[in-house]
């Protein structure tokens, strides 16, 4: 059965109002009048505040109010956007006398500008208790500073093994069979320490939002997100209010890559609209989005890979070290993607695993949901163990894969034990190769000018939306016409996912992409929908979409069935029109929308569900080919190929971009982003200047290309892809490093003094 | 941010140098750098209505007038002919041509920043900065110098040189992690690093032509040279001769970019 | 002060602060295109042109521009159209928030250089950042729509 719309590259809906300028950002849209929210932040890693005096700040010209701990509510929680059960600790206040990072809010200022704003935060006075700091992760475990002293600090599931008391946040361990027995059969055991920093998303839109009351009495707060509901929730919770007395709008967004997983900001407007009843509006400088927001998870990686002599994989050991920062946002969930995305990919050959982890609090900026959530580190630690291994045994790196990768069928017990259902993973690695033109390349040759060029592999997994958690809606009604208003809760953030789902419902109703209308987010007006990450858009929200269309069309039938005098048994629906097969008539699409708005028919409109008990993975194989000057450690990628399986590729257009793009962050988190903290737990990687993401001259040759699976359970045979694609070229580039000079870099980034003063050979 | 309460179009340079005296002033030429250095000051002087934007051929010398712009050095043809497209060369790594079509010659000579690659290639050519008040100064002593309430006019610099420039940076149009510039002319080679990380500096002059390696080598043994977050010391020795070298060899006509 | 310009081709008349930026005046006029990522002059996203040329509107003094003629994207809609239809058929606007700084740079591309090769191209872009699309859909979106007005194709 061959599609219409789906697996065709059409425009993204919003296309030409984003390229012609228009104003549908959030900033855009507020309204006259906005007061300016700006905040006070702690120069300290950690304090407490003695005293804090704001009366001059209150008299200065235009000031609406100043707020600080002591009038901000008293009930914790989080600022993670996840369902239920939240995973992440309740662990703040809007505003915490207890200051645990550089950049804690000390005060709320609103005022009419926001020079006024800036003026009157001069003039407040704090005085500070400076208190011991904790910013080596490694030192955070038991020691005699508490980050999270506090009576009413709350975990919600118990069995993260999170304990206040020893600044733990997660702790765990999952295995199957005697890891230790098999690691001592094998002929070779790598045993290795990776590691990775708190990257930054870099959105080019910061973290905004603004709030207003409504006629009704209620909240609303329209803002740059990718989780609508949880804000809404979180917002209600935070400010110690019925969650129905809020409402949460989301316009365009400027780019998201999970930072807008996490509400970063919008409790701190809600609580000035709730103080003054006026609209206030919060826009996150950008080093406040490079200091105080929501980055990667640092991760310390210990890998023991084990395999026989012939390239046979038979056990990993892997126990992780995740830094949370100062709160716990997303710490007990993004650690287990480390383990449980990485060692799967070697299902085919393995025997034991274990995977053991613990994240513990500092005091740094707190981390959150980055593109890849834990995955990316560990499947650089992972991977690169495996590339490792290889030149241990004198193997060649994508051969040793090619002998030991998951397969098609195959229980994965590292991945809470399902099956890959659809995997072209193997397909993957030929199809990267043959475009790298690996059999050629690899390891390396040097040109003319004494530049080196060198290839590396390494592979990616993740998921389709949270297993047994993510569910979102969709609604879908008929309209004049015979056109549909497509609703969903999923908030596109450039990824082009209102077009993606739209094409979906076209392709199950049959009718033209034009024809339905999909309505961005509006937690009053949209069916629930977790949000927007885990990879879940196309997969979980898709579904969410087949399933209502198909609900849709039962309901057409019954309609045009009623209107042709016919039983419904005996009439079909082919997208145009209702036919009676016993008597040939026919009612149109748009005769039935004509009837159902007037007297006597009922609506057409259906809502569903979606949800799945698993999580297929899509998977990708990347390489890489580096130009490594030998005289400076200078790397450049010169040319990068992905192959990726992510089931039917719905809009090969946007797939390609999403593929582009994540790679393009890989290479980045690779060579060149380095985020910096001083001594004093200062963020000095604090602006795009200090933190330095790829630009198009960074841009190597990327060629991509798609090697679908079938997934059965998902729309069309679907598969996830925002997050896989951003996997391979850390550990792709890091032995195209090693194969080029012998230098193994172990903690990113491959910056050209590592790769210069580098010690060359194996430890 | 700066701050300024007050922003002044001075029709003269005069009463620019005379404004400019208030502690309370402060010169706006490019506005780039400027804005983040959270300078709070009553007045704003613009030079920008004083035609020193102008770049000029006279005799054995081109005059850069204090407001041209990067990307006016740049895409120069004159002075591309005349120092082998060097200008093009060590200024187009530099943030964007949106941002050099406002960065100007004086604003980065003023500002003395470590990591210039203006004040490099600038300092290879032995350029001589242009004050109002104290007149044509070499641009080696004024890089030592603290900053000053002069205003710079702009800067000359000799003809009849070659230059280059290389350097290292952890991405495009980064800040770089070293820079060396150099220079040949009838007196020999002349080299200048910047990005030390301290600001730049010659380094050496009156080198023969075919300097070799080890000349390089031992120049850099004794440059002044530090660490920063970005690179250390140790690093920048290990490069500073690398760069010496591909700049020596650039300029020689050995060696493109 | 008083700043007296001309913004797409209208003279405006506008209050401004003496350190307010082009783009803070642009945006208090209410041109909703210009958007501002940074505050270090590093990524692009403000850029207009004055005079006809592209500069970071957020570097630029807002007093300076009396007197000159400043143009945002919302006064090139017919001449960006073009442009914007092949970014949007390769999906490299992605989330569109560059979008305005990037078009705005790269019609002065076109103007100045229209048979550029990907390496110019890249060199003349190379200050707007962009963080969704990993710059080669861009790419090859400017590169057709740079042969599409060489056979003659979006001009007004």
């Amino acid at each position: 059965m061959s599609n219409r719309v789906v697996g065709q590259g059409v425009r993204k809906k919003d296309a030409m109002a984003l390229v012609s300028g228009q104003g549908v950002y959030t900033e855009d849209i507020a309204p006259g009048g906005c007061l300016c929210v700006k905040l006070l932040r702690s120069p300290h890693a950690h304090a407490v505040v003695r005293s804090i005096d704001v009366s001059r700040a209150k008299e200065a010209p235009g000031v609406a109010c100043v707020l600080t701990w002591e009038d901000a509510p008293k009930t914790r929680f989080t600022q993670a956007g996840q369902t239920y059960p939240e995973f992440s600790p309740y662990d703040r206040l809007i505003l915490d006398r207890h200051l645990r990072c550089v950049g804690d809010p000390v005060a709320i200022v609103a005022a009419e500008t926001e020079r006024q704003a800036l003026a009157a935060i001069d003039r407040i006075r704090v005085e500070y208790d400076v208190l011991p700091a904790v910013l080596d992760a490694r030192e955070a475990l038991d020691n005699e500073t508490l980050i999270h002293p506090e009576a009413d600090w709350r975990a919600l599931v118990p069995e993260c093994g999170a304990d206040n008391r020893r600044n733990l946040v997660a702790h765990g361990c999952d295995q199957d069979g005697d890891v230790e027995a098999e690691l001592a059969c094998c002929d070779v055991v790598i045993d290795r320490e990776y590691e990775t920093h708190a990257n930054q998303q870099c959105m080019m839109e910061t973290f905004r939002a603004f709030c207003m009351p409504d006629a009704y009495g209620r909240l609303t707060v329209v803002s740059s997100t990718q989780i609508p509901f949880h804000v809404r929730r979180i917002v209600a919770t935070a400010l110690e209010i019925s969650k129905s007395r809020v409402r949460v709008v989301k316009p365009r967004i400027g780019g998201g890559f999970g930072a807008k997983q996490t509400a970063v900001c919008e409790v701190y407007p809600a609580l000035v609209t709730m103080k003054t009843g006026r609209a206030a509006m919060l826009v996150f400088t950008r080093e406040e989005a490079m200091t105080v927001s929501s980055p990667r998870h640092a991760m310390r990686m210990r890998v023991r890979l084990g395999a026989t002599r012939d390239g046979t994989i038979r056990a990993i050991d892997m126990h992780t070290l995740s830094n949370t920062g100062a709160y716990g946002e997303h710490g007990p969930t993004t650690v287990g993607l480390s383990g449980h995305k990485s060692i799967p990919l070697y299902t085919h050959s393995l025997r034991a695993f274990r995977f053991s982890w613990d994240v513990v609090y500092t005091n740094t900026m707190s981390a959150g949901a980055y593109r890849g959530y834990g995955a990316t580190q560990g499947i650089f630690a992972v991977e690169s163990a495996v590339n490792e291994l290889a030149h241990a045994l004198g193997m060649d790196p994508a051969a040793l894969r090619e002998a030991n990768a998951v397969r098609e069928g195959e229980v994965m017990p590292a991945y809470y034990g399902e099956t890959a259902g659809s995997c072209a993973l193997s397909r993957c690695i030929a199809r990267a190769k043959e475009m790298i033109g690996w059999a050629e390349k690899y390891p390396r040759r040097t040109l003319p000018n004494g530049h080196v060029r060198a290839v590396g592999i390494a592979l990616s997994m993740q998921g389709s939306g949270i297993s047994g958690v993510d569910t979102a809606s969709a609604a879908i009604r008929l309209a004049d016409e015979g056109t549909y208003n497509l609703s969903i809760g999923a908030t596109d953030m450039g990824t082009g996912c209102d077009t993606i789902l739209a094409q979906i419902a076209a392709e199950a109703l049959e009718c033209p992409l034009s024809a339905i209308s999909v309505h961005g987010v509006d937690t009053d007006v949209s069916p629930y929908d977790t949000g927007s990450y885990a990879s879940s858009t196309t997969y979980v929200t898709g579904m969410a979409v087949v399933r209502a269309c198909e609900a849709l069309r039962a309901q057409i039938v019954r309609a045009g069935a009623k209107l042709l005098g016919c039983a419904q048994e005996d009439a079909s629906f082919d997208g145009e029109a209702v036919a009676c097969e016993a008597s040939g008539r026919r009612v149109s699409l748009c005769s039935i929308a004509e009837a159902q708005m007037t007297a006597g028919m009922d609506a057409i409109a259906a809502v569903a569900s979606g949800g799945s008990p698993t999580s297929p993975p899509p998977f990708m194989a990347g390489c890489a080919e580096i130009d490594l000057d030998p005289l400076t450690g200078q790397v450049k990628v010169v040319d990068f190929a992905g192959a990726v399986d992510c089931g039917t590729v719905v809009n090969p257009n946007l797939a390609r971009v999403q593929t582009e793009g994540g790679i393009l962050q890989g290479i980045g988190m690779a060579l060149c982003e380095m985020p910096v903290m001083d001594e004093r737990g200062r963020t000095m990687s604090n602006s795009l200047l200090q933190y330095r993401i790829p630009t198009r001259q960074d841009a190597p040759r990327i060629r991509v290309a798609f090697e679908p699976s079938y997934e059965k359970s998902g729309p069309y045979g679907a598969k996830s892809i925002g997050e896989c694609v951003i996997n391979t070229p850390c550990a792709a580039i890091a032995d195209a490093v090693y194969n080029a000079c012998g230098v193994r870099v172990r903690d990113l980034p491959i910056t050209p003094e590592k790769v210069l003063l580098g010690a060359k050979g194996e430890p | 941010m700066a701050s300024f309460s007050e922003y002044v179009f001075p029709e003269t340079i005069e009463e620019a140098y005379a404004l400019n005296q208030k502690r309370s002033s402060v010169i706006v030429a490019g506005n780039m750098w400027l804005r983040m250095c959270g300078l709070r000051k009553k007045t704003a002087i613009d030079l920008s209505r004083l035609g020193l934007d102008g770049i000029t051929e006279e005799g054995d010398a081109f005059t850069l007038g204090a407001m041209a712009t990067l990307r006016d050095l740049e895409t120069h043809p004159a002075l591309a002919r005349e120092y082998g497209g060097a200008f093009g060369e060590a200024l187009s790594p530099i943030v964007g041509t949106q941002f050099r079509r406002t960065a100007t010659v004086g604003g980065s000579v003023y500002s003395r920043f470590g990591f210039s690659d203006v004040s490099a290639l600038l300092l290879a050519l032995d350029a001589r900065v242009l004050l109002h008040a104290r007149g044509e100064t070499p641009l080696r002593d004024y890089q030592r110098e603290p900053w000053d309430r002069d205003v710079v006019l702009g800067v000359r610099i000799p003809k009849g040189r070659r230059a280059a420039a290389r350097s290292v940076r952890l991405c495009s149009t980064d800040l770089p992690l070293l820079v060396c510039a150099a220079s040949l002319g009838p007196d020999g080679l002349r080299l200048a690093l910047g990005a030390r990380p301290g600001r730049a500096m010659i380094v050496a002059e009156g080198l023969p032509a075919d300097a070799d390696e080890a000349a390089f080598a031992a120049i850099a043994r004794d440059v002044p040279l530090g660490g920063n977050r970005r690179a250390s010391e140790d690093y920048r020795r290990r490069v500073a001769p690398v760069l010496m070298a591909r700049a020596a060899a650039a300029v020689r006509g050995e060696e493109r970019a | 002060m008083t700043v007296e310009l001309t913004l797409n081709g209208r003279p405006v008349r506008a209050q401004v602060e003496a350190d307010d930026s082009l783009y803070t005046l642009l945006r208090a006029l209410g041109v909703r295109s210009v958007k501002c990522g940074c505050e270090t002059s590093s990524c692009g996203l403000c850029t207009v042109h004055l005079d006809g040329q592209p500069v970071l509107s957020c570097s630029v003094p807002a007093p300076r521009c009396a007197g000159r003629a400043v143009t945002t994207l919302e006064g090139l809609q017919s001449e960006a159209r073009l442009l914007g239809e092949c970014l949007a058929d390769e999906g490299a606007e992605q989330c569109g928030f560059c979008a305005s700084g990037l078009i705005m740079n790269a019609l002065a591309l076109a103007r100045e250089n229209p048979s550029a090769t990907d390496e110019e191209i890249d060199a003349y872009l190379a200050g707007n950042l962009c963080r969704c699309s990993g710059y080669v859909g861009q790419r090859r979106a400017i590169r057709r729509y740079l042969s599409r007005i060489a056979s003659g194709e979006g001009r007004a």
